[in-house]
């Protein structure tokens, strides 16, 4: 019965526009017209009504238009009999009352700015458990695993579950599918996020379940993160309504599941949903909206029960996800990536100053290792105390006939995220200086470091089957063995990174394209040369050539570099005949060590971005997790605003921090001795490297000349310092030529 | 009995053959009156029915009439059924020949009224953009600027380097001298032809079949079928679908937009139908015709408090308007008022006694009404200077755009002042039914999605999985030679059972209303459970009402609109979909028809096709047409085989389509999301 629906939607979208005006006029008189409304940090204002009006809200007056324009969307009430149409009007009465929740939202923010944690964790002693908006920097960092695939949606959850144990139930559930939870609402002052908690569940962004907050309205976060992903990352321009929803219908699998009773706000709500193609799903009795159109496939399912809540609504989405079924005692997933282990929570640890940790994997010959065996040489978890703690050695051994000494790094590096992936199993650093952190709760299902072993085996098989056959993992705790282990490792070490360093774009003919983000953004390529890896920082060369012979069909493509059109700024013949056809002619070429001249494009995940400062003759860069404001008068949320989405934008360019002391950063403008501004922490980050690559250049204080936001955030402000240290900057041809 | 017998014995070789009410009418309100008419002794068109026969040969359409050596009578026989068909007229001109000719001369019958309807409304926009005139107005500025670049009229102008929003007034000036000049313009083709998919467009270019300009193809049918000029079936008939082209894409779309544009685009509301909708104690004033020019001033001059209070000066309560034929269905679609009856109630709306003025301009009037309102105090006004009749007590009070609200306050005194000079009894039958009306391409498309995500593919989708069948489009006339409404409503009926949506125009939406199955409840009682299923979710009727029979245009564009949706092929001949007129009448409805099949749909009529006579021809209009156009003619009396035809031919376009079977939900993985196109 969709005229129920229609109803009841109607209804509540006249009942939250009403509130929110209310609201809204209370504040005009409380504050100033002209007083300043937001969420933190974002360049997007309020994100659902910027993408989808193209109206930026800054100040209290501001919110007049989308208030008015919500009334103006409010459609008359459904008749009993003789209705008129009311499918247009529910949805329109549902985007009225979104329009409406984000307003209220906002209100919240100024009337009470500390009602939410800005952070990316909760801090439950504070009582400190709703954090509100995701500002830009937790977006980008997590909207590059939507980018990528390894959150395949999320669900936004509203209301709270029956029990604890239920809450728990789903979200897990959800968890094991590596999905976002976003939680909102509460049921009778009841919440799935206080559920979770006194079911004894990590909640935050780094285990993926998010409590935005307790009321309907800050469900409107869920909504506002998925609209910025269209404008970052798919290039969708503010205004342009319809294609920012088809945008989410075709490319953001999100859905809502609504536990509890459903009232009229709920269903407002619900049917705004609608317009995202997002559906809704139920525990309880409510009417059922089932032919398809708007949402891909069902709008509104009702009593969903709740062991069936999470395959159902993948179902009702869409959407294909894969429960990694790995023979453990706890779960396994992306979504326990970020999960931390506390200090009261620890069991054991290896590594991490304490004792030493080293991994290592190597090609071995077929008839070298037997495959699946896993072997643990010394004491086990079981035979140490609680608190204790005990030298690692991981040696993983590889066997396959595609397989290459060149790809040993590359799983190598996997091994940090998969034993992450483990419930209650948390991994920090790599190499020899790993660290692994044993929980409580991980050992009483029955963990133990031969699971370390089953995991890399089985997923080692399962993410690179092209490429292995054979895979052996033995575990060393005996101090010796690891000592020994962890000699002829750092030799490896060693000799790899040699090799690596020693390779230039001169040296190799071909490079790789990745189009892993064109899910995202469809017109973005990226090529990846040995002297510049991918702008999101996670693909370099040898990952994209790995990633070629594991997926020949995949997102990264071999390009014949062919004829060199340009030696100092980088173009290639055969990489602009590859990238115009791959961005489906929206590209024409691009160079590849220049921002000034026809830089390449940004898909909006990249980790840092380079823009020019005239004044300084030089450039400066500034990364993802820095929020301040920066000498070229642009955050990094707003640089990556202005440039997303495929676009080539000539005095901006997105690149990794790693690039940065790469040989060619930038030669074809100058290269590194360009750089005169850098966040602090950025600096720091890349300390070593900027030490080494200045001393190759001729200015082995290269480090101390480059200013950051102590010295200043304008750049009038860093001029005179630049000038004291003498930045060989200043002394090159002018920048803009 | 035995006095009947015996009367009847006596008076028998006089007196005129009556119609049986009950199998004159399936609708209870008409039977209810016809008995009324006929206790009065007023004659009405379905006791003509019963006393003149339809001439055989004419039927067949093999009645040549061209030229003073004739009529050439060519009658189908048996003998020529068996063997070599060597039929000629003195001239020789062949069956074919004849059917041919005389069903493109109904072509360019239909399209000039349709195309002449429409100059009349662009003539009227003229004066709008000039502003010669105060009583109309453009109402819609939104359709202005949607239709402008289809005339080839710029929206934006350059001004200092900046592109800004131009001039309404200068874009509806030329808009409505671009639009004026499809009329008859020396060269060059119909400008509204690249709104339909390109390849139809094309389709149409190959063929050589695109209107040059409206009055042009029409007067070029005239010479063709002039004796001894064009005596090729198969050329007749290519200038045929160019003439009926330059109706459907040209005459009618251009009358619609316009009016649109000027009495605004209609959007979905509530009204009702039957002749129930006249009130005793109300003056009734029933407008009858086809021009909305007309009636847009009388509605809005009725509404007026100077002509709401000389109402009750007279004693009435109020004013209530009626509508016949498509003015009613004009003036349903953007004010409410109600529909009073079909083309076949005419004549029974001034036999309620009650009806103080019948107001009418072009088409489809019978002259019977002249004599009928002899019979009671009902004025007879004629409006437009085309349209005259010969009987005295008919009023002429022509009307003019540039004293519109004058001559309508005039009419619609006349009508007050009438009120007290009601004779016989009133006699109103109860019967009315809800409905909602006011369809039109954009307000589909909102309903299919609102104001974010309106979209015709939201119907796509649910023919893609099949919960819908198909569209049928299913309009036109009544006749008199058939139960009044029964084929509309049965065919309609058996469409929606089979999930089949159906769009409706003209007098098949007034009967369809009549009948209640414009009322969203319908959905649930007499629809397929796909179709009940989507009704239930916009919240729509399983019939939607469109408009009048201009407003066949609006299916054209819907269909395009369904086509560029995506997913059902690539042109209009794609679509799961099919046509409809049950109990046709009029020539505009071959028109109608004709521009139907060119541009690629299946279109059935009802009765009998005035070619029967002619089979090779016929072969070539129900066959032949199929492989140029991709559409064709059929005919098929018997309503249930009717809507049946309609859906073999919606399965066999689902079939090619390949959504025969049942959609498999397909589940995205992230390669799945890399593979999709940008936007």
């Amino acid at each position: 019965m969709s005229r129920l629906v229609a109803f009841a939607a109607i209804q509540g979208g006249y009942n939250i526009v009403s509130k929110v005006e209310g609201q809204y006029k209370k504040a005009l008189e409380t504050y100033s017209a002209t007083t300043k409304v937001g969420f933190p940090n974002t360049a997007y204002y309020l994100p659902v009504i910027y993408s989808l009006l193209g109206l930026k809200v800054e100040t209290l007056e501001d919110m007049k238009k989308p208030l008015d324009f919500a009334r103006g969307l409010l459609p008359p009430h459904v008749k009993g009999s003789h209705h008129l149409p009311y499918l247009g009007p529910l949805l329109d009465a549902g985007m009225a009352a979104l329009f409406a929740f984000e307003i209220k939202e906002a209100l919240r923010y100024l009337n009470e700015p500390d009602f939410y944690l800005h952070s990316e964790d909760i801090d439950q002693e504070a009582g400190k458990i709703w954090l509100g908006a995701a500002d830009d920097t937790v977006f980008r960092k997590r909207g590059v695993e939507f980018v990528d695939g390894s959150a395949p949606g999320f669900a936004a959850i509203v209301g709270a579950a029956p029990n604890p144990e239920i809450a728990k139930l789903i979200v897990e559930e959800y968890q094991k599918r590596s999905l976002y939870i976003f939680l909102a609402a509460n049921q009778n002052g009841t919440t799935v996020a206080e559920q979770l908690l006194e079911a004894g569940v990590q909640i935050g962004w780094n285990t993926r379940i998010v409590p935005f907050g307790p009321d309907i309205s800050s469900a409107i976060f869920a909504l506002g993160f998925a609209n910025r992903a269209t404008m970052a990352f798919g290039g969708i321009k503010p205004g342009d309504y319809k294609k920012v929803l088809l945008y989410n219908k075709n490319r953001i699998f999100a859905f809502v599941n609504a536990l509890g009773d459903v009232n009229a706000e709920w269903a407002a709500a619900a049917a705004g949903c609608v317009n995202w193609g997002f559906p809704t799903l139920a525990d309880t009795d409510i009417p059922e909206i089932l032919p398809t159109g708007i949402c891909t496939y069902e709008h509104v399912v009702a009593n969903v029960k709740h062991e069936d809540m999470v395959q159902k609504s993948v179902e009702v989405r869409g959407l294909k996800v894969s429960v990694s079924k790995i023979d453990i005692p706890c779960a396994f997933g992306p979504a326990y990536e970020g999960e931390r282990v506390r200090g009261a929570d620890l069991f054991c640890q290896m590594g991490g100053g304490k004792t030493q940790a080293t991994e290592l994997v190597k090609l071995a010959q077929m008839n070298e290792i037997e495959d699946g065996k896993v072997e643990v040489i010394g004491p086990d978890i079981k035979d140490v105390k609680a608190g204790g703690s005990f030298p690692l050695g991981i040696y993983v051994q590889i066997a396959g006939r595609e397989f290459q000494a060149d790809f040993e790094p590359i799983l190598e590096r996997q091994i940090h995220h998969l034993i992450n992936y483990i419930q209650g199993v948390m991994h920090i650093g790599q190499r020899d200086i790993a660290w692994i952190r044993v929980g409580k709760a991980a050992v009483d299902k029955g963990f133990s470091l031969k699971d370390i072993g089953v995991v890399l085996h089985a997923k080692f098989h399962q993410d690179f089957q092209k490429i292995v056959d054979k895979v052996q993992v033995t575990l060393f705790t005996n101090k010796a063995d690891v000592d020994k282990l962890t000699k002829r490792a750092r030799d490896e070490y060693r000799t790899r990174d040699e090799r690596v360093e020693k390779m230039t774009d001169e040296s190799v003919e071909t490079y790789y394209s990745c189009t892993l983000c064109q899910s995202f953004a469809p017109n973005h390529v990226c090529t990846v040369s040995p002297e510049r890896t991918g702008l999101c920082g996670a693909y370099n060369w040898m990952d994209c050539k790995a990633s070629f012979e594991i997926n020949p069909t995949g997102p990264n493509q071999p390009i014949e570099k062919g004829e060199c059109l340009d030696t100092v700024l980088g173009q290639w013949k055969g990489v602009n005949d590859f990238i115009f056809k791959a961005s489906r002619g929206a590209v024409t070429h691009y160079n590849f060590y220049s921002m000034i001249k026809d830089p390449m494009t940004t898909c909006g995940c990249c980790e840092a971005i380079a823009a020019t400062l005239p004044t300084c003759n030089g450039i400066m860069t500034v990364h993802r997790d820095y929020t301040g404001e920066t000498p070229c008068g642009m955050k990094f949320t707003t640089l990556a605003g202005v440039m997303g989405g495929g676009a080539s934008s000539p005095g901006f360019v997105g690149h990794s921090k790693f690039n940065v002391t790469q040989g060619k950063f930038l030669v074809g403008d100058g290269g590194l001795l360009r750089m005169v501004w850098m966040p602090k922490s950025l600096k720091e980050e890349i300390k070593d490297r900027i030490n080494k690559r200045g001393e190759a250049l001729g200015y082995p204080n290269l480090y101390d000349m480059i200013a950051d936001e102590t010295v200043g955030i304008t750049e009038e402000e860093i001029m005179p310092f630049l000038q004291k240290v003498g930045h060989p900057a200043l002394s090159m041809p002018s920048l803009l030529g | 009995m035995a006095e009947e017998t015996k009367e009847k014995v006596v008076k028998a070789p006089k007196e005129k053959k009556v119609a049986d009410p009950v199998a004159a009418s399936m609708d209870l309100a008409t039977q209810i009156m016809i008995k009324r008419a006929q206790e009065l002794g007023v004659e009405t068109v379905f006791d003509r029915a019963e006393s003149m026969k339809p001439c055989n040969i004419g039927i067949q359409g093999t009645c040549c009439k061209n030229c003073a050596m004739g009529p050439c009578r060519l009658p189908l026989t048996k003998s020529v059924e068996d063997g070599p068909d060597e039929r000629k007229g003195l001239c020789g001109a062949t069956a074919n020949t004849i059917a041919a000719r005389n069903f493109a001369r109904m072509v360019a019958a239909g399209a000039s009224a349709h195309s002449d309807h429409g100059r009349g409304v662009a003539e009227v926009f003229m004066s709008v953009a000039k502003k010669e005139t105060n009583d109309y107005k453009i109402k819609d500025p939104q359709k202005l600027i949607a239709i402008a670049p289809y005339l080839d009229v710029a929206t934006t102008v350059e001004v200092d380097g900046k592109t800004v929003d131009r001039d309404l007034d200068e874009i509806a000036l030329e808009v409505a001298e671009n639009a004026l000049n499809e009329w008859g313009k020396p060269s060059g083709e119909l400008r509204y032809l690249k709104r339909a998919p390109q390849p139809l467009y094309e389709r149409w270019k190959k063929l050589g079949v695109l209107p040059r300009n409206i009055d042009r193809e029409t007067v070029e049918i005239m010479h063709r079928t002039h004796m001894g000029v064009d005596q090729d079936y198969k050329n007749l008939i290519k200038q045929c679908t160019r003439c009926a082209l330059g109706d459907g894409w040209g005459g009618s779309m251009l009358a619609t937009d316009l009016q649109d544009v000027m009495f605004g685009t209609p959007y979905p509301l509530q009204s009702e139908a039957n002749l129930g909708i006249m009130k005793q104690d109300h003056v009734n004033i029933i407008i009858h015709g086809h021009e909305p020019i007309l009636s847009e001033m009388i509605v809005a001059a009725a509404q007026s408090k100077e002509m709401i209070d000389h109402a009750k000066t007279v004693g009435a309560k109020g004013i209530q308007l009626g509508g016949i034929c498509c003015t009613g269905n004009e003036m349903l679609q953007r004010h409410g008022v109600p529909p009073a009856g079909t083309f076949l109630q005419q004549e029974l709306a001034i036999i309620t006694g009650a009806c103080e003025a019948m107001v009418v301009d072009v088409q489809c009037i019978f002259q019977n009404l002249a004599n009928v309102a002899k019979c009671f105090h009902t004025k007879l006004i004629t409006t437009h200077p085309i349209a005259k009749m010969e009987q005295e007590n008919v009023v002429h009070i022509e009307f003019d755009e540039h004293h519109a609200m004058e001559d309508a306050k005039r009419i619609v005194k006349m009508a007050i002042d009438n009120f007290k000079n009601r004779r016989a009894e009133v006699m109103i039958p109860r019967q009315k039914a809800t409905q909602i009306a006011g369809f039109g391409v954009e307000s589909i498309k909102y309903h299919l999605g609102g104001t974010f995500r309106g979209d015709y593919y939201t119907l796509n989708d649910n023919i893609i999985n099949g919960r819908i069948r198909g569209i049928a489009g299913v309009v036109g006339c009544n006749n008199a030679r058939t139960r009044h409404n029964e084929a509309h409503i049965a065919i309609v009926k058996e469409l929606i059972k089979n999930d089949v949506i159906v769009l409706t125009t003209g007098c098949n939406g007034i009967a369809c209303a009549m009948e209640g199955l414009l009322s969203p409840e319908t959905a649930a009682v007499f629809c397929g459970p796909g179709l009940a299923e989507v009704c239930e979710t916009v919240g729509i009727p399983p019939v939607l009402h469109l408009g009048s029979c201009v407003d066949n245009s609006r299916i054209l564009l819907a269909a395009t609109e369904v086509v560029k949706a995506g997913g059902l092929g690539k042109d209009i001949c794609d679509l799961p979909a099919a046509g409809s007129a049950p109990e046709w009448m009029s020539e505009k409805a071959i028109s109608i028809g004709h521009y139907f099949v060119t541009s690629g749909v299946y279109t059935v009529f009802g009765l009998h096709l005035p070619m029967s006579g002619a089979p090779v021809f016929q072969d070539y209009m129900y066959n032949e047409l199929e492989k140029i156009y991709g559409g064709m003619w059929d005919c098929e009396a018997d309503p249930i085989k009717h809507a049946h035809k309609m859906i073999a031919h919606i399965d066999k376009k689902r079939k090619a389509l390949g959504i025969d079977k049942a959609r498999d939900r397909v589940l995205m993985d992230m390669a799945d999301r890399q593979k999709l196109e940008a936007m």
